[in-house]
């Protein structure tokens, strides 16, 4: 069994962010102590997770526990429930966090007018604690009211930067957002009328009688059609992906990092949860959900290399790549067997891990070539700032599937995956025509950054990278090259994880 | 006959391509020099409408065109969408089962330990205060937390940015309230111009904001005794401050509820709540006893935590309604 002390980390984490967010208005503005507080509270978190993921594995036979808010029981009171999945993605979740934050700290200063910086790091300690709940959350309207926090919290990082583009952005954000809320809250209500449960369990036994009895199948389809759309619009999958690139693009470098990176995936992990845990694989593929998601999850694979193709400023090229990768996860999501999923769990930890670097990485080479982001302007700054050249090269290298960075793993597993299933063709054809596609635009990417230009290097700003920089790189490209290289243990454990999730 | 052939389909390949009969005197202007890669500019725009490429006639058209088509596409198309999801989901909603049917699945034994042992276990006379602020008080907790982080965000890109041409834009007797967001003229049309001298608001509000802020708080204190609680109470409260800022002006407001006020109650209250109710949680979940009494049903004393709760629910709500009125129609608070 396992110990007292980790058996109450998942709730302990999700406060302690809380309280970081709320204590964080009132501590004096200055000399940068509420970036401070933040980055010692999420590195606090994630060494918890750490500890938590430690001890679950070694507890001997049970793997999870449930954890009740307060003093009643599970269906009366709320609920959390901590296994093996949820412990490594609240680990990756804080590190990515961590990195995104200590990484961009120099460009966070020069976007950010003085005076909101620490409502910006109120808002990314709100966005931590959201992703911990919803991860971690076993109730369907608690994790609502965290995907509510995490859409206000997310569409205020793009907006935190002064500028008409951030504006615009936010707003089309904001808008397509709260769409995805409401269609998310009807489906919980039709739900709730449907089974009389909020508890994903007791759902999950009420859908299968509904189901064994053939009754209210209709409003059962509508409502998963209705929160897999919701869900989806949050999680930018491609017909529903216009707001991103505008708000992935423009926002400052931190920002676009920590959306990218993380807010799309509490929102894919939210589904993974309901396909998994409140509907069960079965019924999805009998409610024919599977197929939708996995022909969607090859479009956006398709459609984002090309939309990203055509983008002129790095930034959005990179933030249209996020949209072929989302298309990846849905793709495994789609497959839906157990190792479709852990496949899908293990992208997400990939990307999580290399997008954060890129945008971190091009902030620093467009930041070297003098506050430019059109690729062209970027001509030879692999030779002013290296990590920042290095940290592009590994992400475009592990974005095209190269072996040795951390793409390859969650590729190949992918294609494992999808072995056992009736489509194999499709998924493999998109598999190889979406490499391709991703190659097609990075290693033009690459090439410029290499390229030489001698009269461009005059004009730039030469100041090195911060030290902080340097180390958030160094610890981005060891986590790219652990993942390439090391990822049979992890997925080991994701799969036993999404077993008993 | 193939030369004839060959003839004429070049002539129109050249007329495709933008290269027709040029009249003989024409000069041609000089090649301008090669671009480096990744800088390609759009070609300049042709002077003669027999050089363009169908390419670019296609695109001219769009300029002209292309605006009209696509609204009337986007409108047709939106209402399309609106009646197929709103046919769809009325559809649903007849499928669902009958309303407050006994023998419905939300009738179970969920709602069933909430109406019979509510009482006793939450010590609160009002179930519904006892379910959102004992049983699922971490719901409760997210929620207040939405209303903190979207004060803050308001705070954040309206506050800071609209203060100072707010400042100097103030005149001695008068001003405007509703201000436009976007586009600031002299008052017309369209905006509220308030006196401060305006007799008949200043006795309503004499009379009346002192009955509104006391029904504001037994509702908010009786929250565990009858219908109410903070979030309604919180909202009756605000109420008060609003009509309190259009009668006397938002200075009169400011000289007791500000940005640092607002800022620090809503924080003090939310951190109140999370460590109240962290204790609670915590005690809960190990099974430790917890130091906390349930009180006697019906006392104002009793209920556990959900008083204490419900006072600091009240403070968040006041203030983040008012503060939205405040920022959104005068740009500060």
């Amino acid at each position: 069994m396992i110990n007292m002390f980790a058996y109450n980390i998942p709730f302990a984490s999700i406060f302690l962010m809380m309280i970081a967010a709320i204590i964080t208005p009132l501590i004096p503005n200055r000399n940068r102590l509420p970036e401070k507080l933040s980055c010692l509270m999420i590195a606090t978190v994630g060494i918890l997770s750490a500890y938590l993921l430690y001890s679950l594995t070694n507890s001997g036979q049970s793997l999870n526990f449930n954890f009740s808010m307060g003093h009643f029981p599970a269906p009366w009171g709320n609920e959390l429930r901590a296994g093996p999945l949820e412990a490594v993605l609240s680990l990756v979740f804080c590190t990515a966090m961590l990195l995104s934050l200590t990484g961009n700290l120099s460009s966070t200063a020069e976007d950010i007018a003085p005076k909101r910086r620490n409502i910006f790091c109120v808002l990314v300690n709100l966005l931590t604690a959201s992703l911990l709940a919803l991860t971690y959350t076993n109730d369907l309207f608690t994790a609502y009211v965290f995907i509510e926090i995490n859409t206000i919290a997310a569409c205020s990082i793009v907006a935190v930067k002064e500028s008409p583009e951030t504006v615009r952005a936010a707003l089309r954000y904001l808008i397509m957002s709260l769409v995805g809320s409401g269609l998310v809250m009807i489906a919980i209500c039709l739900l709730y009328d449907l089974t009389g449960h909020l508890l994903m369990q007791n759902m999950h036994n009420a859908i299968q009688v509904l189901v064994a009895t053939k009754s209210y199948m209709m409003p059962l389809t509508v409502s998963l059609a209705l929160i897999t759309a919701g869900l989806a619009i949050k999680s930018a999958l491609y017909p529903f992906a216009s707001w991103l690139p505008d708000a992935h693009g423009s926002s400052t470098n931190a920002s676009s990092a920590i959306l990218s990176g993380l807010v799309l995936k509490g929102h894919i992990f939210t589904i993974i949860k309901i396909f998994y845990r409140v509907f069960g694989l079965d019924v999805i593929h009998l409610l024919r959900m599977d197929t939708v998601i996995f022909i969607l999850g090859l479009t956006a694979m398709i459609m984002g290399s090309v939309h990203a193709l055509r983008q002129k400023n790095v930034k959005r090229m990179i933030a249209w790549s996020s949209v072929a990768q989302v298309g990846y996860i849905f793709l495994g999501v789609g497959l839906n067997t157990t190792a479709g999923i852990a496949a899908a769990c293990l992208h997400i930890i990939v990307h999580a891990c290399v997008k954060p670097m890129l945008f971190t990485a091009a902030g620093g080479l467009s930041n070297a070539a003098g506050h430019k982001k059109g690729l062209h302007a970027l001509m030879g700054t692999f030779y002013v700032n290296k990590w920042a050249g290095l940290g592009l090269i590994a992400g475009a290298f592990s974005m095209m599937g190269i072996p040795g960075f951390a793409g390859f793993a969650s590729k190949l597993s992918l294609t494992l995956a999808s072995f056992d299933h009736a489509t194999v063709v499709w998924a493999l054809s998109a598999l190889a025509a979406s490499s391709v596609l991703n190659a097609l635009y990075y290693v033009p990417a690459v090439i410029v950054v290499l390229t030489h230009n001698k009269d461009a290097q005059k004009n730039f700003t030469a100041h090195a990278p911060t030290l902080s920089y340097k180390i958030s790189m160094f610890v981005f490209l060891a986590l790219n090259f652990y993942l390439g290289l090391f990822c049979v243990p992890l997925l080991r454990l994701i799969t036993r994880g999404v077993n008993v999730l | 006959m193939n030369e004839e052939l060959r003839r004429i389909w070049k002539s129109f390949f050249d007329w495709v391509m933008g290269n027709g009969p040029r009249p003989e005197n024409e000069v041609i202007p000089p090649e301008p020099p090669p671009d480096l890669p990744f800088t390609r500019k759009p070609k300049d725009k042709y002077s003669r409408f027999h050089e363009a490429t169908l390419k670019e006639r296609y695109n001219q058209w769009l300029e002209i065109h292309g605006l009209h088509l696509f609204s009337v596409l986007y409108a047709g198309l939106s209402v399309l969408t609106c009646i197929v999801i709103v046919s769809l989901l009325l559809a649903t909603v007849a499928e669902l089962p009958p309303f407050g049917h006994e023998r419905n699945p939300a009738n179970n034994e969920v709602i069933r330990r909430y109406v019979e042992h509510g009482g006793h276990e939450t010590g609160a006379q009002n179930i519904v205060a006892g379910l959102i602020l004992d049983y699922r008080a971490f719901d409760t907790f997210g929620e207040s937390a939405v209303l903190f982080t979207a004060a803050v965000s308001v705070l954040m890109l309206l506050g800071a940015s609209r203060r100072n041409r707010a400042e100097s834009e103030l005149q001695p007797h008068t001003y405007e309230i509703g201000r436009n967001f976007l586009q600031r003229g002299p008052p017309s049309l369209g905006h509220h111009v308030f006196r401060r001298d305006d007799t008949i608001l200043h006795s309503v509000a004499n009379l009346s904001i002192p009955v509104i802020l006391m029904m504001g708080c037994v509702v908010v204190i009786n929250g565990h005794l009858s219908p109410g609680g903070g979030f309604s109470g919180g909202a009756i409260l605000s109420t008060a401050l609003i009509l309190a800022a259009n009668a006397y002006g938002f200075e009169r407001v400011h000289e007791f509820f500000n940005e640092r006020t607002f800022i620090i109650s809503s924080s003090t209250a939310l951190m109140i709540y999370a460590l109240s109710k962290g204790y609670s949680f915590f005690t809960g979940a190990n099974h430790i006893h917890s130091i906390i009494p349930k009180g006697t049903i019906g006392n104002i004393l009793s209920g556990g935590l959900i008083l204490p709760l419900n006072l600091c629910v009240g403070l968040i709500v006041a203030g983040t309604l008012y503060g939205f009125y405040a920022l959104f129609s005068e740009g500060d608070m």
